[in-house]
């Protein structure tokens, strides 16, 4: 009689603990994990600005359903482990609905499987990386896919700039980089180009002048360097102090002020591919220009648009679920049809990325300078 | 073959430094028999302080970027700082623990190592700066394809002119005579009236004025400044002076240069992914083949 009423007692306890512990979602509570201080701070402070300027918009708009929009912001410093621990954090102890997360792909593939075991649908703004998405149901984009990217500048290289060879240098402990450079390596020899030059570095290398040189031997007729502003602004430089004159090119790791501060004129007229310009004429571009401006008194790059965007798609997936049930918000996310973004009209495909145009600017006199949209190819 | 001399070229551009940095690590152990593994990060403090010379100096209305003048002065206001730092390291750190066995005094420098990563990390933030352009780049020698900037040829230059001095000091003057003495035999030194105390304290300066100097020197060509730069350098200076003959100021400059070429070439005909392995595979098989290094010498003749 005892035993049966302690085991009766213990498991109300564990009834009632469990049910504490159970997500009661009662507020529009959204985490979002970036890069706040480090390597790739200004990657996470820029997000940051889109999302909280979408975020007062949308609650200037009456928020969701009636209900504010929350955002409860981490700083993972930009290493995979403490995107860990702070997605932890934002689902396990502070209960939100719905994730916004990461730039860097190494940090969104780290958290990602978390908010798949817990059922919290996560929506990178940014990481290209094709095996984000690849972690599970739960996982979305609003930013194209690596291989995208590759194909853009393959096809740039060999359509616009008419390059019979091409050298690649990328940074072989990021993913990104790895993707980037092997799609653009098969494409363009597909397109009918060749690639003479292999060559890799590592991320905080801060000397490249014995791969540049490796490639200047081979005389390519432009350089393919997918990799961050930080090193690329030092390759660009020492590119040129080794007489290298090729243009360079690259992806949307180059998007930053700091590429133009830190590289001089040393990458002035190179390419690279990137998710939006402010220059294309848009009316909805425009108008996010206009707002942004006003807030933060600087011109927003592709990835303050990038964060904006995302958290628009997730706040109006929020509306459209009618409810704050996690699940019922992974499939509004999972509707999501020509969204008029900042960055292109963003549709969801099955495999949870987003399919839209890419662009291509290019490094002038210190600034970005928009130069074509190259429109995603008819293939998976 | 162009390419192979331009590598050379290369390599011997970090070889310089590295040896410069080599120098410290040898001219500790030489006299304390202690492995300073806070030398690298006395280089790193070593270009943060170049950075905020030159920022004052550009505030102050100088013209650094026009100016190699000035931005000699930043790198000697860097060695003056960092030989101040490494003076303190000493007296506060490893002098209290001179009498304690020689594996406290190791894991003592790797504490102080750490130690200044992280204060650099507090005081200046993780993210990487970037370091003036003090001197502009331009090519000043070029034969085929084969190109010299000026950076490289002054960090070379400035490089030979400071082992020289070196050598002046330790073998022409009083001080240089008491670190030799004190190297051969600390008790009999201080038996013969030499302060044991001045002459490790200056050597401490020494090292740590030469990897400032090489720091300045190093981000001068490589413009970026970090909390950890400091690690991978330091890592390969020891190296280099192991190779050397720890304790043997020609082996340091001769192992400085072997790291410097042999990593540059490893990248430029390998894989930048073994470009650290390189070290590690140079320290295994001096330390098989010939322990004492290439300029190896009885245990007991040092500095």
């Amino acid at each position: 009689m005892r035993a049966r009423f302690l085991t009766a007692a213990l498991l109300a306890a564990v009834c009632a603990v469990s049910t504490g512990c159970a997500r009661k979602p009662q507020e529009p509570l959204v985490g979002v994990y970036l890069a706040l201080t480090g390597d790739m701070a200004d990657f996470g402070i820029t997000t940051r600005q889109g999302i909280e300027l979408a975020a007062e918009e949308i609650n200037a708009a009456g928020g969701i359903n009636g209900q504010r929009l929350r955002l409860l912001v981490e700083d993972d410093r930009g290493k995979p482990e403490e995107a860990r621990t702070v997605v932890t954090k934002l689902v396990d102890q502070q209960g939100v609905v719905a994730v916004l997360g990461e730039v860097a792909s190494k940090n969104s593939l780290a958290a990602a499987p978390i908010c798949q075991a817990r059922g919290i649908p996560m929506l990178s703004p940014s990481s290209t990386n094709e095996e984000v998405t690849r972690k599970g149901d739960y996982i979305f984009r609003v930013c194209f896919v690596d291989s995208f990217q590759g194909y853009v500048m393959a096809r740039f290289a060999s359509e616009n700039l008419k390059a019979k060879t091409a050298a690649v240098l990328w940074d072989n402990g990021s993913d990104y980089s790895k993707g980037l450079s092997s799609v653009f390596k098969s494409d363009f020899q597909k397109m009918g180009g060749r690639i003479v030059a292999d060559v890799t570095y590592a991320a905080g290398d801060v000397d490249f002048s014995s791969q540049l040189t490796r490639i200047r031997a081979a005389q390519p007729d432009v350089i393919y360097v997918p990799g961050y502003y930080t090193e690329v602004a030092l390759i660009g430089r020492k590119a040129r102090e080794l007489g290298i004159t090729v243009p360079l090119l690259g992806g949307d790791g180059w998007d930053s002020e700091n590429l133009l501060k830190r590289a001089g004129e040393a990458l002035d007229g190179c390419y690279f591919s990137s998710h939006y310009s402010s220059d294309t004429g848009s009316p909805v571009v425009e108008r996010f220009v206009r707002s942004f401006q006003d807030r933060y008194s600087t011109m927003p790059n592709a990835l303050a648009a990038l964060g904006y965007d995302a958290t628009w798609i997730l706040a109006e997936a929020m509306k459209r679920a009618g409810s704050l049930e996690p699940r019922k918000i992974r499939d509004a996310l999972a509707a999501t049809r020509d969204y008029p973004g900042v960055t292109g009209k963003i549709t969801i495909n099955e495999q949870r990325n987003a399919v839209k145009p890419a662009v291509v600017l290019q490094v002038k006199n210190g600034a970005f300078r928009y130069v074509t949209t190259i429109q995603p190819p008819n293939r998976k | 073959m162009q390419e192979f001399l331009q590598q050379l070229v290369n390599g011997l551009v970090w070889g310089s430094a590295y040896a410069l940095i080599a120098l410290g690590y040898t001219m500790v152990y030489g006299i304390l028999r202690l492995i300073n593994f806070a030398h690298g990060d006395v280089y790193m403090m070593g270009a943060y302080s170049a950075l905020f010379i030159s920022g004052w100096l550009t505030a102050a209305g100088a013209p650094v970027a026009q100016s190699p003048l000035w931005a000699m002065v930043a790198m000697l206001g860097a060695m003056a700082a960092a030989g101040l730092l490494g003076f303190l390291i000493e007296r506060l750190a490893y002098r209290p623990l001179r009498a304690a066995p020689r594996l406290t005094l190791l894991i003592t420098a790797i504490g102080v190592s750490l130690f200044l990563q992280n204060v650099a990390q507090l005081a200046f933030g993780s993210e990487p700066r970037s370091f003036p352009e003090l001197i502009p780049s331009s090519t000043i020698l070029q034969v085929g394809s084969i190109t010299l900037s000026n950076q490289q040829a002054i960090i070379i230059a400035v490089s030979v002119v400071l082992a020289l001095a070196l050598q002046v000091i330790v073998h022409r003057t009083s001080i240089g005579r008491a670190m030799r003495a004190v190297s051969y035999d600390r008790e009999a030194a201080a038996l013969m009236g030499i302060s044991v105390n001045r002459v490790i304290s200056f050597t401490f300066v020494l090292g740590s004025a030469l990897a400032a100097a090489a720091a300045t020197l190093i981000a001068l060509n490589n413009p970026l400044v970090t909390p950890t730069m400091g690690v991978q350098p330091g890592l390969k200076a020891f190296v280099a002076a192991v190779l050397g003959g720890i304790g043997n100021i020609y082996g340091a400059m001769a192992g400085g240069l072997v790291m410097g070429v042999a990593e540059v070439m490893i990248v430029g005909y390998g894989s930048s992914g073994y470009r650290d392995g390189i070290v590690f595979a140079i320290l295994i098989v001096v330390l098989l083949v010939r322990p004492t290094g290439l300029f190896g010498s009885p245990v007991t003749e040092r500095a």
